[in-house]
């Protein structure tokens, strides 16, 4: 019994800690700062226009990919009309016909929701280790996984397109064109940024709490998890955000690791062109269908990317 | 690594726990003062780091430095079609893919030259507008004022969109005869005799441009606006009080505290843009105009058009070359200056 109460305690001192040091970035009851003086006119006047024309610039392509997704195919063959003349739903029931758009859904999702798993618990044993050990190597580490992320991803494919179908003649593994090869290349890309992220993250969670809590007894890994992962919530969560918006987005892998059966959206939407038609409404349905979830989780979860950013990768 | 073999203690060798030996009656100050006789747990500590990043470690090995090694290999070998499926019989052939890769005068060497070119003016151009661009909204964006979050998640869209849903809408737009741009600049402004062939021709370069903008700013606007919320107001208010202008405190205080941030995020954008794929695939497919033909596009093209990995694997290898120079390069200049500041 008396042992929990000062684990308790560093629990509760650990939650405090991060809401007070990483201030809330999208907070919305922010205190509008009054600046001694107001910024002049021509300051707000410059700030309007410039950011009018920016949202207009980043928002066409969302407006056209939104608008056109509720045109018929005459509509969008003909010269481009800003709104449409007959509003229809129709693509969005065709574009599951057309190419076989749910198995496409279902692969980018298992392969990224899987190489997300495994990259962010990985990443936090790694990060882990850099931030709290000082072992040899550790220099060497950090500086080998970070130039990894240098590296152009034409540099891997060769190799590892061919290691992939040796493997397969002489093992009979099908790595090649499988889901878990695409799930394993796709997890390294997100590592080395998720561990850097990370580490900074994990840097910033005083020490004293998880040494208290191996004072209270919890072996090391029950400091990792009981105090060093929940304070660094924030930070988890914006890697684990980064890392599904890697391998849902991922496109030159995709274009040359995948079959048929296991082909992703990334390459799946380009079915939608023929050689003589491109259903372009139903292009822009499907490219709805597979933007929706991943902006919308983001937008949801961009103020922890933030507030990761924030205290993490930026110091 | 051999600590991790040794059996690991059963438990760790703490002391009696304080709340053990004492109960109720001890004392606050004296649980304070841990004792950390540590030393038998010290093999466990030591191994303890490995065994975190032993995943980590296999997974770098197994993906990327393996790999990068066979590469290297592959580069000096004569690696054609018929020996995809069995490398390891295929011929030495020294230096050949190399000597065909810098043979300028070959068409081979020339269309690498070019496409290296193309992506280096690219790249000076897209990390430049995309910098420029993410650091005046960020800055402009730094002040609260009334729909600054809504505008913020609005800027952000481009980042957060899986890139092909947004390429293939950009080269949607940017058809001749029922995109949105020729409507805008010929139907609608009259700034054209005719529709211009933006996916086609030399214009297919300002296209890349532009997509590669809308995309990366983002990027930069999300870091450098993280980066500004850390600059302490009171820098700012100070500036003021001493009377100066908006111009006077973004060059005297928000520039320099984002230079270190700065340095990393150009870096960044450099090599992203430099080794951009997705792009110039998405909207132009395998075989992009020549004003628009990147580096990777280019290489992942030359290998799989003719199957020779051999060729294709000396041409990443001098891609690799150059980004290690450059980068080490930069590092170089950029350590030096920061050195000069401190």
């Amino acid at each position: 019994m008396a042992d929990t109460a000062p684990t308790a305690d560093a629990r509760t001192a650990v939650r405090k800690a991060p809401g007070a040091r990483t201030p809330r970035v999208g907070a919305r009851r922010e205190p509008v700062r009054r600046s001694p003086t107001a910024p002049p006119r021509s300051f707000v006047w410059t700030r309007r226009i410039v950011l009018t024309l920016l949202a207009v610039f980043t928002a066409t392509p969302v407006y056209v990919m939104l608008s056109s997704s509720l045109k018929t195919l005459d509509d969008v063959t003909g010269s481009f009309r800003w709104f449409p003349g007959d509003l229809t739903v129709q693509p969005y029931l065709d574009i599951w016909e057309t190419v076989p758009l749910a198995r496409y859904f279902l692969n980018s999702l298992t392969v990224a929701g899987a190489a997300t798993v495994c990259s962010v618990v990985i990443a936090v044993f790694a990060a882990y280790a850099v931030s709290r050990h000082r072992f040899r190597g550790r220099r060497v580490f950090t500086v080998t996984v970070l130039s990894t992320q240098m590296f152009p991803g034409i540099l891997f494919l060769l190799p590892l397109f061919l290691i992939f179908v040796n493997i397969g003649n002489t093992t009979g593994i099908a790595l090649y064109g499988s889901r878990g090869a695409l799930i394993l290349t796709y997890l390294t890309f997100t590592l080395p940024f998720s561990i850097w992220m990370l580490v900074g993250y994990f840097d910033s969670i005083p020490r004293d709490l998880d040494e208290a809590a191996l004072v209270d007894g919890c072996g090391p890994l029950g400091a990792l998890f009981r105090v060093v992962v929940p304070a660094a919530t924030p930070g988890i969560v914006a890697v684990t955000v980064y890392s599904f918006m890697t391998a849902w987005g991922e496109v030159l892998f995709a274009s040359v690791m995948t079959n048929g059966e296991t082909r992703t959206l990334a390459i799946g939407l380009q079915g939608y062109a023929t050689q003589t038609q491109v259903y372009w409404n139903q292009v822009m349905a499907a490219s709805l269908v597979a933007s929706v979830p991943i902006v919308a989780g983001f937008l949801l979860l961009q103020r922890y990317l933030v507030a990761g950013l924030t205290a993490g990768a930026v110091k | 690594m051999t600590a991790l073999d040794t059996p690991h203690p059963p438990h760790p060798p703490h002391p009696p726990h304080p709340g053990d030996a004492a109960p109720a009656d001890g004392p606050e100050p004296g649980r304070r003062s841990r004792p950390r006789p540590r030393l038998p747990a010290r093999l466990r500590r030591a191994g303890l780091p490995y065994l975190l990043l032993l995943p980590a470690l296999l997974l770098e090995l197994l993906v990327h430095l393996v790999p990068m090694a066979v590469g290297i290999v592959m580069s000096f070998k004569e690696l054609t079609q018929q020996y995809i499926r069995t490398w390891g019989d295929a011929p030495w052939a020294g230096l050949a893919n190399f000597r065909v890769a810098v043979d300028f005068d070959a068409p081979v060497g020339e269309a690498l030259l070019r496409s290296f070119g193309v992506t280096c003016a690219f790249t000076v151009l897209s990390v430049g507008l995309a910098w420029v661009v993410g650091m005046a909204a960020a800055v402009l964006m730094q002040e609260n004022f009334r729909g600054r979050g809504l505008l913020r998640a609005l800027f952000l869209v481009p980042y957060a969109l899986p890139v092909y849903a947004a390429v293939i809408t950009w080269s949607f737009m940017l058809q001749r005869d029922n995109g949105l741009v020729n409507h805008v600049l010929h139907e609608q402004l009259g700034l054209t005799d005719s529709p211009t062939f933006w996916l086609i021709g030399d214009n297919s370069f300002v296209s890349l441009v532009v997509v590669s903008v809308w995309r990366t700013w983002p990027f930069a606007f999300l870091i450098l606006m993280a980066a500004l919320q850390n600059i302490p107001r009171e820098l700012y208010e100070a500036a003021q009080v001493d009377g100066a202008g908006i111009r006077q405190q973004l060059r005297r205080i928000t520039l320099p505290s984002l230079r270190p941030v700065n340095q990393v995020l150009v870096l960044v954008l450099f090599l992203w843009t430099f080794n951009d794929f997705n792009v110039p695939y998405l909207l132009f497919g395998k075989a992009p105009p020549e004003s628009a033909d990147l580096i990777s596009l280019h290489i992942y093209q030359s290998s799989f058009a003719t199957w020779d990995f051999g060729a294709g694997s000396a041409m990443s290898v001098l891609l690799l070359l150059f980004l290690l120079v450059v980068t080490a390069g930069y590092l170089l200049v950029t350590g030096r200056g920061r050195k000069h500041d401190g």
